[in-house]
């Protein structure tokens, strides 16, 4: 099954990633070379077999239920493009096509 | 330079931890001097090699300096342990307060680690000296090093050739003699090829003897932690230190970690040691690393281990479906980089979509973009079960397969890769070629059990390796099978022509 150019663009947009438009026959290329090989797996008969998720015989670890300190804040912005009064600033946000008219939002971003 | 400064800085780059830490804890050499040693040859042989991405001479002396200090006060050799003093380095996707973590990659330049991953601060605890952070492929999606965004990592045998992959800096660290012991993280083989490719010793223990915490996630039900070594007692004390339960990652398993120095010294008598003969026919397996294997398996049984023939049949659908189950779950641990809390943020963004997008298209390079590509593919709706779902399945014949081996066996041995040391550029036209190469290490990590790969001779002036796989937190059978053969072949790490006066 082998992907289509507009496919690619459809994942690019499921995996934000802004494709440009010299970049999508190559990445087509490349990437029905990977499917391809992967396809090898179907000669198997997996009829009745169980998936695996986890290797080991994992069971849940639950920590005691007691309060440890967590990152300083200044550790956690720290990397941060752009923050301000101990928050991170995004762009604003357009929900639903409705734009928010308020000149300064908070977080007005760049 | 005075005669005993000269003579450190011929022999300490190949020497094991236990010597560097004889030498300290018995004040013949301060840890200062053997930090100092370390960096100059760092200094004079990184510009070729490109091993390190960032070198911390400020963390080696002031780590140096503590262990001087309590060595002074009267701490023994027994107290400080057998790595005291051992200098060693880290993948750098591995977090140290003071250092950079980029992944090298775009996307994390500059990057200020914000704590310490659990298995370097436990390597240090054991009072070894940081010397740095070690050059990978972008995120660890390669098997050469070549995907970095800060350059090649050259091969300490043979300039011209790769040193493997991801963890790449961290192999061709030590075959240089640029570090005792490093770090690493394998999700397919980013330890154990690479030790292949530059007459190291790699270990991936099994899956949950290591924490992860700290270091960033590939793939989050193969991703394991290990060390990289001239020696596999150095491998064996590495172990030692980093394993073990932590309460900060879930996935580490509480199995306490055992004597692995001590299991070197066991032998292999009794021994039951599998040899996979379905594996040593197939097809682009370099004949010569074939021989590798049956003349290991011969040199065990001098030794007293029992030689068993056994198949893998299901070795061949390893490699395809690791190519949906990485890059399924890379893709999700990716969507991390969004530009807003760490990372590389695109300018003047329209609204949030467009940072997003464009955050991650400039920060990442095209493998990490394949790989993000692939893994929503294989994940998005309609799509799922013909290959997810599928893939999963292919992982419990796998583990049913090795079960089975285990049963019958303590050690497989096998070939590390199919192939020597390749040069640079040579897949470049056709990235599953390249995959081939981790045609060995893939299953291992997909069924969740230890491995090692140990170098045995040089070909043609390159380094040649076989691997040795043990059931669930069997490692100790690793350092038994390891030491044994490795006292057999003698392998010439310190000939490697890097850095020879």
């Amino acid at each position: 099954m082998a992907l289509t150019q507009a496919e690619v663009r459809e994942i690019g947009l499921i995996a934000r990633l802004n494709l440009e438009d010299g970049a999508i026959e190559g990445l087509q290329e490349e990437l029905n070379q990977i499917l391809t090989y992967v396809e090898h797996m179907q000669e198997l008969d997996l009829e009745g077999v169980a998936p695996t998720a986890y290797s080991t015989d994992f069971t849940d670890s639950l920590r005691d239920d007691v309060r440890v300190p967590s990152l300083p804040r200044e550790a956690v912005l720290m990397n941060a493009p752009e923050s301000k009064e101990g928050a991170f600033l995004v762009p604003r946000i357009k929900a639903l096509g409705i734009e928010d008219s308020r000149e300064d939002t908070a977080g007005g971003g760049s | 330079m005075s005669d005993t400064q000269k003579r450190l800085a011929d022999t300490l780059p190949f020497m094991s931890a236990t010597e560097v830490s004889a030498l300290v804890t018995s004040k013949e050499v301060s840890a200062r001097e053997v930090a100092h040693t370390m960096l100059d040859r760092i200094k004079q042989l990184d510009g070729d090699i490109h091993a390190y991405n960032e070198v911390t001479p400020e963390l080696a002396l002031a780590a140096a300096d503590n262990l001087d200090k309590r060595i002074a006060e009267g701490a023994t050799a027994e107290e400080l342990g057998k790595l005291a003093g051992a200098p060693v380095a880290f993948k750098d996707n591995m977090n140290l307060v003071g250092t950079h973590t980029t992944c090298s990659s775009k996307m994390l330049e500059g990057f200020q680690s914000p704590y310490d991953c659990t298995a370097v601060r436990r390597l240090l605890d054991a009072h070894t000296l940081p010397l740095g952070k070690l050059n990978m492929d972008e995120f660890a999606f390669g098997s050469s090093t070549e995907t970095s965004a800060t350059g090649l990592t050259h091969n300490p045998w043979d300039h011209k050739r790769v040193p493997g992959g991801s963890s790449g800096g961290s192999a061709a660290a030590v075959s240089a003699g640029m570090a005792t012991i490093t770090l690493g993280s394998d999700t397919g083989g980013s330890i154990r090829q690479p030790a292949a490719f530059t007459g190291t010793v790699g270990l991936k223990p099994s899956y949950g003897r290591v924490s992860r915490y700290g270091c960033v996630a590939f793939a989050s039900s193969l991703d394991q932690i290990g060390p990289f070594s001239h020696t596999v007692r150095d491998s064996a004390l590495a172990l030692g230190a980093i394993a073990g339960k932590d309460p900060l990652d879930a996935t580490s398993m509480n199995v306490p970690a055992e004597d692995y120095f001590a299991s070197c010294n066991q032998g292999v008598e009794g021994m039951r040691v599998a040899v996979a003969t379905d594996l040593l026919e197939q097809e682009g397996l370099d004949p010569r690393l074939k021989k590798e294997v049956l003349d290991s398996a011969e040199l065990l049984a001098g030794m007293g281990a029992e030689v068993v023939e056994i198949t893998l049949p299901s070795t061949k659908y390893g490699l395809p479906a690791y190519y949906v189950l990485g890059p399924a779950e890379a893709s999700s641990n990716m969507a991390r980089f969004d530009g807003i809390r760490y990372g590389h943020r695109a300018e003047n963004a329209e609204d949030i979509l467009d940072l997003y997008m464009r955050s991650r298209s400039e920060g990442f390079g095209d493998e990490t973009i394949r790989r993000i590509m692939i893994g929503t593919y294989v994940l998005s709706s309609g799509h799922y079960d013909s290959y997810y779902m599928q893939a999963q399945k292919v992982r419990t014949v796998i583990r049913d397969d090795y079960k089975a081996v285990f049963a019958q066996a303590d050690v497989l041995l096998t070939p590390s890769t199919p192939v020597l040391p390749f040069k640079f550029g040579e897949f470049a036209d056709d990235p599953t070629a390249m995959y081939l190469s981790d045609y060995y290490t893939i299953p291992v990590n997909m069924a969740g059990i230890a491995g090692m790969s140990l170098p045995t001779r040089l070909i043609d002036g390159l380094p040649a390796s076989v691997q040795l796989v043990a059931n669930h937190f069997r490692e100790t059978d690793l350092f038994r099978a390891g030491a044994a053969l490795e006292s057999s072949f003698a392998f010439p790490y310190d000939s490697v022509p890097a850095g020879q006066a």
